[in-house]
């Protein structure tokens, strides 16, 4: 943090008792001057002249921001992808996100498909506790589907904290779920009170373009967003969103890198439906430009799917959707993979591994994209990079929230420090930073996490293993209000008749499916399999009133009970 | 009006009527011999004592042509109650001189064979000229040679996939974009059914599991979205493909949408609403009456919205749709009621061929919403350029097919079973007062319809040829592949002489836990290990890219001339 213009009477870490004096609090709807005191990881107290034990540390803000700790909704920490390993693993990224202000990461869990989503999420769980600095929490990737999948997302919801699953439109033979399968997956997903995830790409049109620019010879980079131009992207969104609708299933589009897929997010909004967009710090920051330079390393750091927009306008554009809350909460994807790695596809763009850095930078960049620029305020900023996601994976007001009772993740913010991004810098293990050269305006100048100095004077103090897993309960309110009365309005009646009883034609021939023609029998399309005996996903009778899936789990008494949002009555001063 | 002797006579002049093309009206008389139109003038010089048509000054339009029908549709052993000659009776009863049928094979037989069948069919028993689409319901390499051997030889140029009837019909994507890419090439038009027919056939389910066995699940499980998430899912794979689209049946505000959406973006795309979806709403499928709810039942449905027809008479006015037909596919109650219990067995299909013309004609002109002109343009003219029969069809010009209308502005009658010329028992419009209708109808240079009587003649249609590349659709398509080979350009580097990590080609990771076997997915198969080598020799996939064992530590920053910072 060369920037850094802090006082040197700042006291250093390791006490768990922790007073932040004179800062203006940011929460999304207000901000308002007042002191903050911290105990054991938990905020206890907002206000003026408050009482606190003798000797605790203090922190000075002299009026700077005091906003609540990014959430990075979407991190790909140490993901496996055949045989190798993302750069950075869970210590290291959670480093990187540490110091850029973000104090809790989601991650994808990626179970490889053949293995089951339990055994995957322990693995998961195994690696983030030996190595993660902050607090973070698990998505699970829905890579195949089947009755053993179903159990399994039950018992995830149950017993692990999870409430979000993710699919794949996209990676035709290895993820991709059929049309069928989603509507399958977004069913049991509703009746879960769980968030439908979705990867939105179109996988075989990618993987006949994907063909088709290796027949002309086109096989570097640039052939990556050639075979996943944007149009391939607002396909699947739109497709998503009517599978969606259908079910009654809130949806959230991971990674939306262009305008189109964005246009069809916030028109779907407008119509209703239940949606989530989240632009990635790549998408909001840079473009798909990089993809043609003539430097194959540099043009590889960018390959990420969907692909970035050649279009210079893009990052603007969702800047733009994203202060008028169309877009509505921000990750970074981070996926990062090293030069030597990313030349497994020197010859063939295709078997590139995929993903681009951003945890670090998000959210500077979104500060200076959005908020330098006038788009949003500050409130809104806490909203997007913080409060949104809380809400919709139900962490809010333990998380996104300055509040008493809340954890102790803050961030004091420095609006006018300048940095350069640059990979010699960066916390991250690779080569290349895709946003190498950007000069961004705002930047964290004391980051705490769990009560805990872990970035001051542009020092890093992290503990590796020091992270907690953070379980997310199903049902979030601010998703599931709208879907619960709606599941109550959309009762299908049959019109009542008398029967019919005039002559019925005769049906000589019965028809036979398609399937079972063995003419058609040459074309043998992997994809297209005669349908398994499906289960009948409705008969799990759907009640949001009664009981609920997580019943099971006593109400514990020992539970942290949170102040309503707003804090208490001791806060004397509202800026 | 003509004196006697009028039926069998191959001359015909037509006197003081104002011929109405798609792009200017003008007074003019017409002499037609032999089924063309010889001349287009004042004082004309014609034989003596030939038969004469007094227009008082009324239009005189180019015939319509009906670019969608199924007459005669084997449907399960029955077939659909109007024939060629029924079906085309009504045809030119309501002022269509030209209709373009549907082969439909059945899955996994030979489109040939469907399509000398439907020729067979056609010639003994049509009245008017006509042309055929062909469907393709099931895609492999001899219907690949099947498809160019229609283009080439049999007057073929229009092509329809289904994106619905799951298992039966229904393409998958990879499919679709194999045959577009095919049609592009071979310069065919690729016309699709869209609908999403995986989600219809969970919300079928769902349906009847609720007890919902009426038509009134028709609607319920095919919701309008289907329809448009189809009609955008077409458009990408069209756009990718840099293929024609035409979408058939536009049957919702929101399919509608989307084509005009696109062709703002400026895609080749195409948009059918059908009489249908013109001129009524999907209301009725909660009718007490079972068979009258039934008679409606067409896929993709007639959306319960009422506001649906005017807005979609709009879209037609503005240009944003293109051509319409009437899917006129008619069935009997005794043959609806296959599907008395269940909603998903009742044979799909409206009647419209004979109500087409007037309905756009009392939805569109006389609301102002288009002119004369343009009506002559979506009824016809338009239709004619995408079969690649303009002018020969489509239009009023000298050496163009004789087949013309002269059509009674001020006219109105109510649509009633009772006087339609289809064989059912239902008309989906029965009630309808519509004003606009034809006085005369002329077709290969014979008048068929005067004075409220027709005289048809079963057989005399011949079937017209259509030729591929239809500049209406490929003068575009041309251009764009210009312009798309000039954005298709691998960038010139040096070989990537850095490291390079080890990887297993395999995705399948952890064999543990394997022994739980989904039963959709079969072992995977890596694409990635179909190397195709294009661009050299690339490594060989069974040998090692390193030598094995040895992990490259990377210097940050890279070594090589071609991976050094920027």
């Amino acid at each position: 943090m060369s920037g850094y213009q802090g006082k040197k009477n700042i006291p250093r870490i390791t006490s768990d008792r922790l007073l932040i004096k004179g800062g203006k609090i940011v929460n999304d709807d207000q901000s308002f001057c007042a002191d903050i005191y911290m105990e054991d990881g938990v905020i206890k107290q907002i206000g003026e002249n408050l009482i606190v034990p003798g000797g605790v540390k203090t922190i000075d803000a002299h009026g700077r921001m005091l906003m609540p700790g990014g959430i990075d909704v979407h991190t790909r920490f140490q993901m496996p992808d055949r045989g190798m390993v993302s750069a950075d693993d869970f210590y290291q990224g959670t480093k990187a996100a540490l110091a850029g202000g973000s104090t809790m990461i989601i991650d994808h869990v990626v179970p490889e498909p053949g293995v089951s989503l339990i055994a995957a999420f322990e693995q998961w769980r195994e690696w983030a506790d030996s190595k993660s600095c902050c607090d973070y929490s698990l998505h699970v990737d829905i890579t195949e589907w089947h009755k053993g999948i179903q159990e399994d997302m039950e018992a995830l919801v149950k017993d692990h904290g999870v409430n979000s699953f993710l699919v794949y439109l996209a990676y035709k033979d290895v993820f991709q779920l059929t049309d069928a399968q989603v509507y399958e997956v977004f069913s049991v997903i509703r009746d879960l009170g769980a968030i439908a995830q979705v990867h939105a790409e179109n996988g075989d049109i990618i993987a006949e373009e994907q063909h088709r620019m290796l027949e002309q010879g086109i096989t570097g980079p640039e052939g990556h967003v050639l075979s996943r131009p944007e149009e391939v992207e607002a396909e699947a969104v739109n497709r998503s969103v009517t599978v969606a609708n259908q079910t009654n299933c809130p949806l959230y589009v991971t990674k939306v890198m262009s305008k189109s897929a964005a246009d069809v997010i916030a028109q779907a909004r407008k119509k209703g439906t239940v949606v989530y967009g989240e632009p990635i710090t790549a998408s909001l920051g840079t473009d798909g430009s990089h993809y043609w330079s003539k430097n194959w390393a540099k043009a590889a750091a960018y390959v990420t799917s969907p692909a970035l927009s050649p279009d210079p306008t893009t990052p603007d554009y969702l800047n733009s959707l994203l202060s008028c809350g169309d877009l509505q909460v921000t990750g970074s994807a981070h996926c990062p993979f090293n030069t030597s790695q990313r030349a497994v596809g020197k010859d063939d763009f295709s078997l590139i591994p995929e993903g681009v850095n951003g945890t670090e930078e998000r959210m500077s960049i979104i500060w200076d994209k959005c908020v330098v620029t006038g788009k949003m305020d500050e409130n809104q900023f806490v909203a997007v990079t913080s409060t949104n996601a809380a809400k919709i994976f139900n962490l809010y007001p333990r998380k996104g929230r300055i509040a008493v009772g809340s954890d102790a993740d803050l961030v004091l913010w420095d609006p006018d420090v300048t940095k350069i991004i640059s990979a010699k810098s960066h916390n991250s293990t690779v080569e290349y930073n895709i946003f190498e050269g950007t000069e961004v305006r705002g930047g964290p100048l004391v980051v705490i996490s769990q009560g805990k100095i872990v970035l001051e004077e542009g020092t890093l103090h992290t503990t590796e293993g020091s992270g907690r897993y953070v379980a997310r309960k199903p049902f979030p309110d601010y998703v599931y209000k709208r879907i619960k009365a709606r599941s109550r309005l959309a009762e299908l009646r049959g019109v009542p008749r008398g029967l019919y009883d005039g002559p019925v034609c005769e049906v000589s021939v019965s028809v036979t499916p398609k399937t079972m023609t063995p003419a058609s029998s040459a074309k043998t399309s992997p994809a297209k399999q005669p349908n398994q005996p499906v289960r009948n996903l409705h008969q799990s009778g759907f009640s949001l009133s009664g009981a609920q899936v997580d019943d099971n789990i006593p109400r514990r008494n020992t539970q942290r009970i949170v102040a309503p949002p707003g804090g208490r009555a001791n806060i004397t001063s509202l800026g | 009006m003509p004196g006697p002797g009028y039926l069998n006579s191959d001359r015909l002049l037509i006197k003081g009527g104002r011929i109405v093309n798609d792009d200017q009206s003008f007074h003019a008389d017409i002499y037609m011999e032999d089924g063309l139109i010889k001349q287009i003038g004042d004082n004309l010089i014609v034989p003596g004592g030939v038969k004469t048509i007094e227009a008082n000054g009324k239009m005189v339009i180019p015939g319509g042509i009906d670019i969608h029908t199924h007459f005669q549709m084997p449907y399960r052993g029955t077939t659909t109650v109007d024939d060629f000659a029924q079906g085309s009776k009504a045809a030119l009863a309501g002022g269509t001189t030209m209709i373009v049928d549907h082969v439909i094979p059945d899955p996994g037989c030979s489109l040939m064979a469907a399509y000398d069948q439907w020729r067979q069919w056609a010639d003994e028993k049509s009245c008017c000229d006509y042309s055929l689409h062909v469907d393709i319901t099931h895609w492999n390499d001899s219907v690949k040679q099947e498809v160019e051997n229609l283009i080439k030889e049999k007057g073929v140029n229009s092509f329809q996939v289904y994106m619905a009837y799951k298992d039966y019909y229904q393409m998958s994507n990879s499919e679709l974009y194999d045959i577009f890419t095919f049609l592009a090439e071979r310069g065919g038009i690729a016309e699709v059914h869209a609908e999403n027919g995986e989600i219809i056939a969970e919300e079928q389910t769902r349906m009847l599991q609720m007890g919902i066995t009426g038509p009134e699940g028709h609607v319920l499980s095919r919701p309008e979205e289907l329809e448009a998430e189809a009609v955008f899912r077409a458009i990408t794979i069209a756009s990718q493909t840099n293929c024609p689209l035409y979408v058939t049946r536009v049957m919702s505000k929101s399919a509608a949408d989307i084509i005009s959406q696109a062709r703002k973006k400026g895609h080749v795309v195409f948009g059918e609403p059908i009489t249908a979806s013109l001129g009524t709403d999907g209301t009725h499928y909660w009718s007490k009456n079972w068979a009258k709810a039934a008679s409606f039942v067409t896929s993709p449905p007639l959306s319960p919205d009422p506001t649906t027809p005017d807005y979609l008479n709009t879209l037609l006015s503005s240009g944003d749709l293109s051509v319409t037909g009437s899917a006129h596919c008619t069935f009997s109650v005794a043959q609806k009621a296959i599907g008395k219990d269940d909603f998903t067995q009742i044979p799909e299909g409206v009647n419209g061929v004979e109500e087409r013309m007037t309905l756009i004609w009392d939805k569109a002109v006389t609301t102002g919403k288009m002119d004369e002109n343009m009506f002559v343009a979506v009824t016809s003219t338009n239709a004619a350029k995408i079969l690649n029969l303009y002018p020969r069809k489509g239009r009023i010009a000298v050496g163009s097919d004789a087949d013309l209308v002269i059509w009674d502005t001020d006219s109105i009658r109510t649509i009633t079973a009772k006087t339609h010329n289809s064989a059912t028992e239902y008309n989906v419009f029965e009630g309808m007062e519509l004003r606009g209708a034809p006085q005369v109808v002329i077709c290969q240079g014979k008048i068929v319809l005067e004075d409220g009587n027709l005289h048809v003649t079963s057989g005399v249609g011949r079937f017209i040829p259509c030729s591929p590349f239809p500049d209406f659709a490929y003068k575009r398509i041309k251009r764009n592949n210009i312009v798309n080979l000039a954005v298709l350009r691998a960038v010139p580097r040096g070989m990537y002489d850095g490291p390079v990590s080890e990887f297993s080609m395999s995705r399948g990771g952890t064999p543990s836990a394997s022994a739980r076997n989904s039963p959709t997915k079969q072992p995977v198969r890596n694409l990635h290990q179909s190397a195709f080598s294009l661009a050299g020799p690339p490594t060989p996939d069974d040998i090692p890219i390193r030598p094995a064992g040895r992990r490259i530590v990377v210097p940050p920053g890279g070594r090589s001339n071609i991976t050094t910072l920027s």
